[in-house]
């Protein structure tokens, strides 16, 4: 069964301590918010994915809303809006 | 390649010279260059303020190239632009330090102008890049701006 990988950057990252990991996809997690909510129910740190203000997530490297559906072997990121240029 | 993202510095000079070389149907040449400022205080902490050292730019390797090349993309098909050169570097900065680049070549300066300052209001709200300042109290994640997201916003809709 193929997982999924989890990316995290920025001030994100450093809350979790982790800027990865790779999971298989829990039952019922269909959606992009709905992984989130599954990360950020294991507790503090992971409860900082459901106050980061704004938080941004990709899927396969496209920006998406919560809404987004994921399956097994999506590269999926949860980050702070982006602060470049 | 017209999208790099590097650690190395940029010679903006050479960058324009190149997007017209060789070619005479080229009019215009608009430019932006960014750079680190050295901002004289940021918040930290409590409300405590520490003067910026340095800045470390993250980015997420893949995704920022092809966010950068989409956003290219969609210029080239809202203006009549002839070539686009962007540069983010990533890394740690110093204050002055050259940050960002973007040049568009055209025939003209209204769609040059026009689709430099669209890439560069784009590349703020989509391209996927993160500022820490370093301050002698300790490092800070930049907040995003809203009024970044209010100069993307002004682009939807608009035509050249």
């Amino acid at each position: 069964m193929m997982n999924v990988k989890i990316l995290f950057f920025a001030g994100l990252r450093e809350a979790l301590g982790t800027g990865s990991e790779s999971i298989a996809l829990p039952a019922g997690v269909g959606t992009v918010g709905a992984l989130r909510d599954h990360l950020a129910a294991r507790g503090a740190p992971w409860s900082a994915l459901a106050t980061t203000k704004n938080l941004r997530s990709a899927v396969n490297q496209q920006m998406v809303g919560p809404d987004a559906a994921i399956e097994a072997g999506d590269e999926v990121a949860f980050f702070p809006p982006v602060t470049g240029g | 390649m017209s999208v790099s993202v590097q650690e190395a510095d940029f010679d903006a000079g050479a960058e324009i010279a190149a997007l017209s070389a060789g070619r005479d149907d080229v009019g215009a040449v608009a430019s932006f260059v960014g750079l680190v400022r050295a901002d004289k205080a940021a918040t930290v902490g409590a409300g405590a303020t520490a003067a910026v050292q340095a800045m470390t730019l993250e980015h997420y390797p893949g995704m920022t190239e092809k966010a950068l090349e989409a956003i290219v993309t969609e210029a080239r098909g809202r203006w009549d632009i002839y070539g686009v050169r962007v540069i983010h570097r990533v890394g740690k900065l110093q204050p002055g330090d050259r940050i960002v680049f973007v040049a568009v070549a055209s025939a003209h300066r209204g769609e040059a102008f026009a689709a430099c300052e669209f890439i560069m209001d784009y590349l703020k709200t989509r391209a996927p890049f993160w500022k820490k300042e370093d301050t002698a109290e300790g490092g800070r994640w930049v907040d995003a701006r809203e009024s970044d997201d209010q100069a993307a916003g002004r682009w939807k809709g608009a035509q050249k």
